[in-house]
């Protein structure tokens, strides 16, 4: 082979490769399209009038899930499935801000942490990297990250808007995670400086506790959460 | 909220991080989750790690091979160099069966970053061995095609099962820019012994493998159009040499021509800086 035809090879491997993510870009794009309604609509709960409508607010979500699995079941077909990890970087983001939306979905619906199985479910892919499009564990992470900023934020919401009964039970939550995340070993990577983040969250939060307990505001919560 | 210090604040905090770690040893979903994580990502980082150690052997043992590579050009009898090195690849080629081991049942990809440097450094190798041999660019499936490895399996001894390794086509083209820097110094090199022809058909070879690149264009990934740039100064240098030899040499006794690309080589380093 001479050298002509060895860069004309690679060229068209090239090229083809630009293709997929061609295409894969598209489907991306949906997704953060989506991704953007649900929070739209999630972001409306740190409104003091959007506290009594966190019931339809997650029915709303829920149905735009609808259309996430969809974007889903499109993108897995834009590439072959054992080159996940090839074009990964495409949809990290998206993937992350999804699992932050889930996760906030479940939080206020149940105040406890999505597991990753849920998650899974609720973006129609897999958890297990064998049987196909699956969700990171890094990436399911990031976004419970995530959602600990926006916790952080509901707490401070929450008094203005007179509920002084979420704030410790976000407070014993984030603690909780604050735990869990400290029995990881964790490299010096994006996602290590996003945990770095979280204590700022657990600090806020305990400053909004102690704000309410020493007004007399607060009453221990019950394990069910209770006002 | 205003920022508290002072005692009170941080005695409160011990007693709360103090309460969240006696959390942590009891059994909530949380924290079973989170050591299922712990597992994972353990296991993970330590499969790198040990990818990340492997690529180093092949870089540094590679690079061995270039630099005796480059003596073929002032020794009478070539083939006790190229020999050595085919045997220095071959072990090369079995820290690759490592990789490709540990790279068994997972999506390659994963890990790429791990050991694309030890990759590179190996395909600048055996693409230099080959040219320095055969004057010809080898190819991606001939490097392919000596990257089959035989196993003998945990499971049944007896069964042999076959483990390939694949370079990538990216991979391979970043190797082979890398190679256009040691093919530029051996030109340089065996001017310097008297070796009036090597630089000519270097020339050609490297103007070849520009072209190449020029044709890629900025569709490769990112580094290739980074080194791009030294590819240029390569060819620039070699095509230097041979106009010097082509005008000059027929003036200059061969015993000063090392001296005279001495000194033009060292002018073009100083200015370019480090090659």
């Amino acid at each position: 082979m001479s050298v002509t035809e060895m860069f004309s090879y690679i060229q068209g491997f090239l090229s083809a490769d630009q293709d997929v993510r061609e295409d894969i870009r598209k489907v991306v794009q949906n997704l953060e399209q989506t991704a953007r309604e649900i929070l739209t609509v999630l972001q409306s709960v740190h409104q003091p009038s959007g506290f009594k409508e966190i019931p339809s607010k997650c029915a709303r979500a829920r149905e735009l899930f609808c259309t996430v699995r969809t974007h889903m079941a499109e993108l897995k077909t834009k590439f072959p499935a054992e080159q996940y990890y090839r074009f990964h970087e495409h949809w990290r983001f998206v993937l992350q801000r999804l699992v932050f939306l889930a996760a906030f979905v479940v939080y206020l619906e149940s105040e406890a942490l999505v597991t990753r199985e849920e998650v899974a479910q609720i973006l129609g892919i897999e958890v297990v990297r064998e049987k196909g499009f699956h969700l990171d564990v890094e990436d399911f992470l990031a976004g419970v990250l995530i959602m600990a900023s926006e916790l952080s934020r509901l707490a401070v919401n929450s008094v203005t808007a007179g509920d002084y009964g979420r704030p410790l039970r976000i407070s014993n939550f984030i603690n909780e995670l604050d735990s869990g995340f400290r029995l990881l070993n964790l490299k010096n990577d994006p996602l290590r400086k996003r945990y770095d983040g979280l204590k700022y969250d657990v600090k806020k939060i305990e400053e909004v506790v102690y704000d309410l307990s020493i007004r007399g505001l607060a009453k221990e919560p019950e394990s069910g959460g209770d006002k | 909220m205003n920022k508290r210090e002072g005692e009170g604040w941080s005695r409160r905090n011990a007693e709360a991080a103090q309460e969240r770690d006696a959390l942590a040893n009891s059994s909530s979903p949380v924290i079973a989750a989170f050591k299922v994580f712990q597992q994972e990502l353990d296991t993970r980082h330590d499969k790198y790690e040990r990818l990340v150690k492997i690529s180093r052997d092949i870089t540094i043992e590679s690079k061995r091979s270039i630099f005796l590579l480059h003596r073929v050009t002032n020794i009478p009898d070539p083939e006790v160099v190229l020999n050595e090195a085919e045997s220095k690849l071959d072990g090369v080629r079995q820290k690759i069966g490592q990789i490709a081991e540990e790279l068994r049942g997972e999506d390659i990809y994963q890990f790429h970053r791990a050991f694309t440097p030890g990759i590179q450094e190996y395909v600048e190798a055996i693409t230099f061995l080959h040219y320095i041999r055969h004057r010809s660019l080898i190819s991606l499936e001939e490097i392919n095609a000596k990257l089959v490895f035989m196993k003998t399996g945990n499971a049944d001894p007896k069964v042999p099962h076959v483990l390939t390794f694949q370079v990538t086509p990216a991979d391979y083209l970043l190797g082979v820019a890398d190679l256009t820097g040691e093919l530029m110094r051996l030109c340089i090199g065996s001017v310097g012994n008297g070796d009036i022809d090597t630089p000519f058909q270097l020339s050609q070879f490297l103007r070849q493998i520009h072209d190449g690149f020029s044709y890629i264009g900025n569709t490769g990934p990112y580094e290739v159009s980074k080194k791009l740039h030294t590819l240029r100064q390569s060819l620039g240098k070699v095509e230097d040499a041979c106009y010097t030899l082509r005008v000059r040499g027929s003036e200059i006794p061969k015993h000063m021509l090392a001296d005279v690309f001495c000194t033009r080589t060292t002018h073009m380093d100083t200015e370019e800086g480090v090659v």
